[in-house]
């Protein structure tokens, strides 16, 4: 028996040569520093939830009927009447928020290590593109099952469009395909849900692996091992703090992968609306087109740049402004490694400006998410009892939003000035024996 | 075939011309791809002229009418509701909409009360900031957004604020006032929305 697959094997091999090389390059003989910590666990899990996302993505196609008449019906049938229909649908919404826990966590992993900084700018690059697809392949996707929130979500994320002066208009009704969302707004979504964007992403997954694995990968020290001694248990030309990606990094990738469905399927089971932050109560009605949601709010993990919309009032006639201030909130991470001027990576040995400015980011972050998901109306009434809420909410969030903006301001001046104190970088990954 | 002398001249321009040609050729390729994505001819025709009888509306209350699929408010404004528009003037982005909203109404309805008859608005309650649609909220009481509220409308998705006769106020998301539709009146108690009094004659 094992002569035959040793033959078939070897079949294989004469006429594909370049396989196994590449299986090796990229598992068995990638060498990865051997110090990472739990903060290396979400690349991964992010890429468990990407084939969770497309297997159960591709059964959900199965029983979905992507028109306006049919969509919401569909849905629910999928949810009473399909054999495990409800399974498969709840793996597919509460992955999709998953998905943002975990590339959330990943972004703020490569913040606080310095990932992003040279040699490995383009693999930050294509996370931020990885990131800003995700964005809108969830926004198609949660406007699907058309429901109330479906429906006013979308109408809202494409009137963003409508603020660009002269063609907005235009542009809107491009986008839509009718006056308003409707059958050819949700059938052209279907499509780039299902079809195209997942096509992209597939491809900017794998080039940001691959740009990865041709620089490396960063560590929690921020030390580059392939600068470092030579000569591990397996060659001795390799760098001596690196271990095989297989099967070292893959068996404790395992173990978060088991922790993490553990999770996953405590919330599929017992919560799969998440109370409400997952799947939104409004989206429970079917979409109408004459009445907005009175509490309408996007899903969780786009609330804070929701919130920085809301918070730039219109100038000049137009409401471009807040609508420039969202992209640039994303914008300023794609620039972030040009913002750092800084030599030191990781937290560990930067200075203290570094370390409180990240914590407030971080804050900042948290407090929109707090504004955009209508938190902040609710608590100040209930803690400072008869006060002018908009007022208040209005002045929380602009601070909020100055700081979120302020942390790359902050980040370039602090390193190009050279204010920064940092302490030295010890040469070798700090756990080497 | 042995060209020893290589022509670079010569293989610029035929590199330069045939990426000039296929680039013509794609762009050309994709326009009807792009254009696929504009409204349809059926979804351009589904935009007909709506009439609505006003006779059961009283004073004070609003119906939403639907035309073109937008949904258009009607309200019939009591005279206490008439008196508040013009405490609000000094708040508003655009008292007299002939400023930034000179184009959100019809001339006939470019007036204090934004409207053909006083006590009949007719606007489209679309938000100009993100296109929801506002809350009427008519009370004249202190609300929670607006301690000082004359009544009006309330947009839930933004934050953004409307007085009675669909006049933004200043400092919220909105840029202009709500649009008004094309309307006139068939009768005293009819209105058609989507004709001019002109085109109606």
């Amino acid at each position: 028996m094992a002569n035959v697959f040793t033959s078939i094997g070897e079949w294989v091999n004469e006429r594909a040569p370049g396989m196994m090389p590449m299986y090796r390059k990229h598992m068995t003989e990638y060498y990865a520093p051997k110090n990472f910590n739990l903060w290396y666990y979400f690349g991964s899990l992010a890429l468990l939830v990407l084939v969770n996302q497309i297997v159960t993505g591709i059964f959900l196609t199965m029983n979905y009927n992507p028109s306006a008449a049919g969509a919401f019906a569909s849905v629910e049938y999928i949810m009473r009447d399909v054999e495990w229909g409800w399974l498969i649908r709840y793996m597919h919404s509460t992955g999709a928020s998953l998905f943002f826990v975990v590339v959330f966590l990943h972004m703020f992993r490569g913040i606080m290590y310095g990932s992003y900084k040279k040699p490995r700018e383009l693999v930050w690059l294509l996370g931020m593109l990885i990131f800003l697809v995700l964005m809108a392949e969830a926004f198609m996707g949660y406007v699907l099952p058309w429901g109330n929130m479906s429906f006013w979500g979308a109408k809202v994320i494409i009137s963003l469009f409508g603020t660009i002066p002269v063609i907005g208009g235009d542009l809107v009704e491009w986008i839509m395909g009718d006056f308003l969302p409707a059958d050819a707004t949700l059938n052209r979504f279907f499509a780039l849900h299902v079809v195209a964007l997942p096509i992209v992403l597939l491809l900017l997954v794998v080039l940001h692996l691959a740009a990865l694995h041709e620089v490396g990968s960063n560590n929690p020290d921020g030390v580059e091992i392939k600068k470092g001694p030579k000569g591990n248990r397996w060659d001795a030309l390799k760098p001596a703090d690196g271990i095989p990606f297989h099967p070292y990094y893959t068996v404790k990738d395992l173990v978060g992968v088991g922790f993490f469905l553990l999770i996953a399927a405590f919330i599929i089971f017992f919560a799969p609306t998440f109370g409400g932050w997952f799947l939104e109560h409004d989206n429970f009605i079917p979409a109408n087109n004459l009445a907005t949601p009175s509490h309408i709010k996007p899903v969780w993990y786009f609330t804070p740049f929701y919130a920085i919309v809301r918070m730039i009032p219109s100038f000049l006639g137009s409401a471009v402004w807040g609508v420039l201030a969202m992209f640039g909130a994303i914008a300023v991470l794609f620039a972030l490694p040009w913002f750092d001027r800084g030599k030191v990576k990781s937290i560990r040995y930067r200075g203290t400006g570094f370390k409180v400015a990240l914590g407030l980011f971080v804050l900042s972050f948290i407090a929109l998410g707090a504004v955009g998901a209508g938190i902040t109306a609710e608590v100040i009434p209930a803690w400072f009892g008869d006060v002018d809420v908009t007022f208040w909410e209005n002045l929380f969030g602009r601070v909020m939003t100055a700081i979120y903006f302020g942390f790359f301001a902050f980040l370039w001046a602090y390193t190009y000035f050279g204010w920064e104190k940092t302490k030295p970088v010890p040469e070798r990954v700090t756990t080497h024996d | 075939m042995a060209n020893e002398v290589v022509d670079h001249g010569r293989r610029r321009f035929l590199t330069a011309t045939t990426s000039v040609v296929g680039g013509i050729g794609i762009v050309a390729a994709a326009v009807p791809f792009i254009k696929s994505w504009e409204p349809s001819a059926r979804a351009k025709a589904a935009g007909a002229p709506v009439t609505q009888s006003l006779a059961k509306i009283e004073a004070g209350q609003m119906l939403t009418v639907s035309w073109r699929s937008l949904p258009v408010f009607v309200l019939n404004r009591t005279k206490a509701q008439l008196a508040t528009l013009p405490m609000v003037d000094s708040r508003l982005v655009d008292p007299k909409s002939d400023g930034v909203s000179a184009d959100q109404q019809p001339k006939y309805a470019q007036n204090e009360a934004r409207s053909i008859k006083p006590e009949w608005l007719v606007v489209i309650g679309i938000c100009t900031h993100l296109g929801c649609v506002p809350d009427f909220v008519p009370e004249i009481k202190p609300e929670p957004f607006d301690p000082d509220w004359k009544g009006g409308f309330y947009c839930p998705c933004h934050k953004s604020r409307y007085d009675l006769a669909g006049r933004v106020y200043a400092g919220v998301p909105a840029p202009k006032n709500l649009p008004v539709p094309p309307y006139h009146f068939i009768d005293d108690s009819t209105i058609q929305i989507g004709v001019d009094p002109k085109e109606a004659g």
